[in-house]
């Protein structure tokens, strides 16, 4: 029989609100993606549905690459409501300004080495951000929110990955920004192989070409 | 400098990064005193850089002259001349750059190169009184989702490649769809796609606070050509989709950063469904919705104008050796000294 009790917000996402609460005696997160009235239904009945199939499928494989996430216990279509363990910890966006230099460093080697794990096993995260990373009391790094990932080894999704890892880094950490992305390409080099590695910094490039990242890019009227 | 002290401190802005040439004025105070606005618009296809600049060059003379008329002052009371420094195209750029340059050495005062996004922003900000906002920032060349912190305009999520408005331009031209003044393509669309009625399965592309519509305008235009649908109905499926997708990225930065305000500017701000949208998750965040009135949501001198005495008031100045054009100048690059 189901326990539910106490249901409590803890945040109100763009994309689904998180509630904390018991079930089986045990402390978890109802992650419900609630309908967007901004957006016609069919459509967005569809996102919430396809992104509550798909976060739970490629959560579990993640865990099979070696990535911590949280255990699903319960996924209700109907309601676009998953429920899973609650990490008891702090999000990296907190941590990673209040820590110093050789920390900071550390943490981001280990997030490294996480994309590269999912990476080796064709899973894209799709919202790299420094909010979708928990360490718990044991120093454990944990990955969540996969509503927008896939599962794919082509180069172009991998290098999207990691440039909006640098992004995320680039809005929210600007003060260190390049020594923690630096840090987090070393840990990723440690997983894949160089001649990947350099494949995908090499399309991180082209990518930032073909956006509005540098200046000195040459322009095709300039007369 | 001697003209502060000569009453009215007018800034007067010029506006030229792509299709419009645009003269504003603005006082010291904040007050708009002149928006003049002409837009290039080519016979066929999309804007070639070199001809918008032919065209720039050419209405020039007219807009300074309408600009000065509309507000009755004369050149020799201005205390700055503001320009679109970038981002932009090269050519466009650089025939406002070149008029401003002019006008500044004749008359002898100050010359401020403001950065175009950070314009847009400005003037929305100014004209609804919003103070710290998450900004939506659409056009035909800008897909920006930003907000200050620390000093700077923080992108959190922008178009990985083609902008939004640029995305219905095109699609409208494919359509063989025409646009006149004060009707751009974009304002067609709309009232194309308010006739429609079936929702379209097209691709929704949202990468963390990022979106991409390459791949949308591409299938948008393939189902055209294929004449399955009705215009109306792929007008309103790709409205839909594209601006559900902006709204979702907005709410995830709005989420992100728990600002109390969301403010909406540049070109398809105009667009009433996507103010919808966006007021939509405001209410929902309870914060405030703030939209650019139509008149300053198309590139406008105002807004240079505007900028450039935020600007000035801060000695950022612009010496001639260092008023080059920057094409690919980003957003976060400047210094927002304005700001506390």
């Amino acid at each position: 029989m189901d326990k539910m009790k106490l249901p409590f917000l803890i945040k109100k996402g763009a994309e689904a609100s998180l509630y904390l609460a018991e079930w089986h005696g045990k402390k978890v997160i109802m992650k419900k993606r609630l309908p967007k009235k901004y957006r016609p239904s069919e459509l967005d009945k569809q996102i919430r549905v396809y992104r509550t199939i798909h976060e739970p499928q490629l959560m579990h494989e993640a865990k099979k690459a070696g990535v911590p996430t949280p255990t699903i216990f319960l996924v209700d279509v109907k309601k676009t409501t998953i429920i899973m363990g609650f990490i008891g910890g702090t999000q990296i966006k907190q941590l990673l300004g209040k820590t110093v230099k050789s920390k900071r460093q550390s943490l981001c080697l280990k997030i490294g080495e996480l994309i590269g794990k999912l990476h080796a096993h064709g899973i894209i995260h799709g919202d790299l951000t420094t909010s979708n990373m928990i360490v718990d009391n044991e120093g454990k790094i944990f990955l969540v929110d996969f509503g927008l990932g896939e599962k794919t080894k082509e180069l172009e999704p991998r290098g999207v990955d990691l440039h909006l890892m640098k992004r995320a880094l680039q809005s929210t950490h600007f003060r260190f920004a390049e020594e923690c992305f630096n840090a987090v390409i070393e840990g990723y080099s440690k997983v894949l192989d160089v001649k990947t590695v350099k494949s995908i910094l090499d399309k991180i490039k082209e990518i930032e070409r073909r956006g509005r990242y540098i200046a000195e890019r040459k322009d095709d009227w300039d007369d | 400098m001697k003209r502060e002290n000569a009453g009215g401190f007018y800034c007067l802005g010029i506006e030229s990064t792509a299709d419009d040439f645009s003269v504003g004025v603005a006082t010291f105070g904040g007050k708009i005193l002149a928006n003049v606005i002409n837009a290039y618009m080519p016979e066929e296809g999309g804007i070639h850089p070199r001809e918008a600049a032919r065209h720039h060059a050419e209405v020039a003379g007219k807009v300074l002259e309408e600009a000065f008329t509309k507000t009755g002052i004369k050149p020799e009371s201005l205390s700055i001349i503001a320009f679109s420094q970038g981002p932009g195209l090269g050519p466009c750029l650089r025939t406002g750059a070149t008029v401003a340059r002019a006008l500044s050495s004749y008359l002898n005062v100050p010359l401020v190169g403001v950065n175009h996004c950070v314009a847009h922003i400005e003037i929305g900000k100014m004209k609804t009184r919003a103070g710290d906002p998450i900004t939506l920032y659409v056009s035909g060349g800008n897909t920006i989702v930003s907000a200050f912190d620390s000093g700077r305009y923080r992108v959190f999520g922008e178009t990985l490649d083609i902008a939004l408005g640029n995305c219905l331009d095109v699609f409208a031209r494919e359509a063989g769809l025409r646009q006149k003044v004060g009707m751009p393509f974009g304002a067609v669309v709309e009232k194309l796609a308010a006739k429609g009625k079936k929702l379209v399965p097209l691709p929704y592309t949202v990468k963390g606070m990022n979106t991409s519509f390459s791949g949308l305008l591409t299938a948008t235009v393939n189902l055209l050509k294929k004449r399955e649908h009705t215009l109306e109905d792929l007008s309103y499926s790709l409205q839909e989709t594209a601006f559900s997708m902006v709204t979702e990225v907005t709410e995830r930065a709005l989420a992100h950063t728990e600002k109390k305000e969301v403010l909406l500017t540049g070109g398809v701000a105009a667009n009433k469904r996507l103010q919808s949208m966006i007021r939509a998750i405001a209410e929902e965040h309870n914060v405030r919705f703030c939209v650019v009135p139509s008149e300053f949501a198309i590139d406008n001198g105002a807004m240079i104008a505007w900028t450039g005495v935020l600007a000035y008031k801060y000695a950022m100045v612009t010496p001639i050796d260092k008023s080059f054009v920057k094409l690919k100048w980003r957003l976060e690059e400047v210094e927002i000294p304005w700001i506390k």
